[in-house]
């Protein structure tokens, strides 16, 4: 048996959404450096619905594969919807995740947050500034 | 393809696979027994283990087979601190980075009272004489330092190392299971008591090794039984696997010059070429190093996703990051020569074989190189240190 499903590798191979978005909404990074993961979200937004995802990842090969995952579970969903994500779904939409590699499917569900976090923070202070 | 992993495990030879099969169908009876087919099986248990100690200058009593280099380092570790503690001797040196086989049997020895002092092996990966015989005790009993390293390849400075243990009356047992029929191993001008080594590291079959012990040391078992290989370590012998190990030695010794002197040249080439990747550094020192190893690491990446894509391209290689492990750590190794866990996780070993070509090295330049870049592309890391956010650690 191989180490990772088809479908890790086809995601980490291929990764989706893989890139920056410049004028994001929200931006989300988790992880460090010291335990070889980092993933950043960025966020486009409009109307509630996510237009568009990018990300960028420091990590293992599931980790990439998690990060790519997850932005194609989100995009084009409503900002409600993908705050349900969880890393569960991630890694049962993967083919299952060896035990030891859950964390990256976490990582992957806390990054999204993240980011619709930010998106939440800043449409406050913009709401406040008007 | 290329298969750049020989560190980790070796081809068997046709010459020892040979050997294999002859002792397995031919001459397969049970060393033990009096009838010809067992009597030849002894015989060439014993020729096997003559030609091990000639290869390496010991005597064929010296020479005890195991199932491969990590009994023998268990035993070789746990036979000189029973001798130690006899005398009340409860102090072992090591060094930080040997392998997991010595340094996970160093733990047990502390949690039954033992002291270990583990030497530092500084930023080229070798141990300091100096710094050995500064921490050489009363009740030192034990001295283990390896050959060379598995991971980054720095050949330490043995024959040094063993005439300080010497001087101070220490027993001196190294790891030699990547020296062994790679680089020159002569017990007798190193001033070795022991020594570990494994045949699947030099073209022999998996599953078997062999303790070198100086006449007089007094071994402990770690397997009870019957009384083979003079009722130091029990079980019916191996003989296909023994046999066949020391076809593989053989052959190793017959052409090792010349090998090493080829392979290291690759190696060179190969060092050089990815060297001229931005923010990579080699591990370890680049000269008193096997003639195989190459280990770098690459600044903002991480070293599973390289291997797996080098995978992709028909590369074999390893890497010291966590992922690889399976534990949040990246290698040891790395950690203790100082390179810091961020820069840890993305490293890469290289252990060419011996039949390496130049356009093979060229092939393995291109495709690290193109990787790398493909990675840093969308790392994180790699952006907040290009934006100068971050400073550069290589």
């Amino acid at each position: 048996m191989a180490l990772y499903s088809e479908k890790v590798m086809d995601h980490f191979r291929n990764p989706r959404n893989v890139g920056v978005i410049e004028d994001a909404d929200g931006v989300g990074e988790v992880g460090n450096a010291k335990c070889g993961d980092i993933m950043k979200m960025y966020l486009k937004i409009e109307n509630d619905i996510i237009e568009d995802v990018k990300f960028e990842t420091f990590g293992c090969g599931s980790a990439i594969a998690s990060s790519s995952m997850a932005t194609e579970m989100i995009k084009g969903k409503p900002v409600a919807e993908a705050m349900k994500l969880t890393n569960k779904a991630v890694a049962e939409a993967l083919d299952g995740l060896p035990d030891y590699k859950m964390h990256c499917s976490v990582l992957a569900e806390e990054a999204i947050k993240s980011a619709l976090e930010d998106y939440e923070k800043k449409r406050a202070e913009k709401a406040d500034a008007q | 393809m290329i298969y750049a992993d020989n560190a980790a495990t070796t081809r068997i030879s046709d010459a020892a696979l040979n050997t294999f099969m002859k002792l397995s169908q031919e001459t397969y009876g049970n060393a033990s027994s009096l009838y010809s087919i067992g009597q030849r099986a002894k015989e060439a248990l014993e020729q096997a283990r003559a030609d091990i100690a000639s290869v390496i200058h010991a005597e064929p009593r010296e020479i005890l087979f195991t199932s491969g280099g990590s009994e023998a380092d268990n035993q070789a570790i746990r036979s000189a601190a029973a001798l130690g503690l006899a005398k009340g001797k409860k102090h072992i040196i090591s060094s930080a980075f040997e392998h997991h086989a010595v340094l996970h049997t160093l733990a047990k020895l502390e949690k039954e009272g033992f002291e270990v002092t583990l030497l530092p092996v500084h930023e080229d990966g070798l141990v300091r004489p100096e710094e050995l015989e500064a921490a050489i005790r009363e009740d030192t009993c034990l001295v283990t330092i390896m050959y060379a390293n598995n991971e980054i390849g720095t050949i330490q400075p043995i024959r040094e190392l063993g005439a300080i243990c010497r001087k101070h009356g220490v027993l001196f047992h190294t790891d030699a299971v990547q020296a062994v029929g790679h680089i020159p191993v002569d017990v007798e001008a190193d001033n070795i008591d022991m020594l570990s080594s494994s045949a699947h590291k030099f073209h022999g079959p998996k599953g078997v090794g062999f303790l070198y012990a100086k006449k007089g040391i007094r071994l402990t078992n770690l397997i009870e039984g019957g009384a083979q290989e003079r009722g130091k370590r029990a079980g019916t012998e191996n003989i296909p696997g023994i046999a066949a190990m020391a076809t593989a030695l053989k052959e190793a010794e017959a052409t090792l010059s010349e090998r090493a002197e080829y392979v290291s040249k690759r190696r060179d080439r190969l060092i050089a070429g990815l060297s001229e990747i931005p923010h990579s550094a080699l591990n370890g020192d680049a000269v008193k190093r096997l003639p195989s190893n190459v280990n770098f690491c690459f600044e903002g990446i991480e070293g599973e996703s390289l291997l797996l894509l080098l995978d992709d391209r028909g590369i074999m290689a390893s890497s010291g990051s966590a992922c690889t492990s399976g534990s949040l750590d990246p290698s040891h190794v790395l950690l203790a020569i100082g390179r810091v866990h961020d820069v840890a996780h993305g490293s890469l070993r290289l252990s060419l074989g011996d039949d390496i070509t130049d356009d093979e090295v060229d092939y393995l330049i291109k495709n690290v190189r193109e990787v790398v870049t493909y990675l840093r592309g969308f790392s994180p890391i790699w952006r907040d240190l290009t934006a100068g956010k971050k400073p550069f650690i290589l």
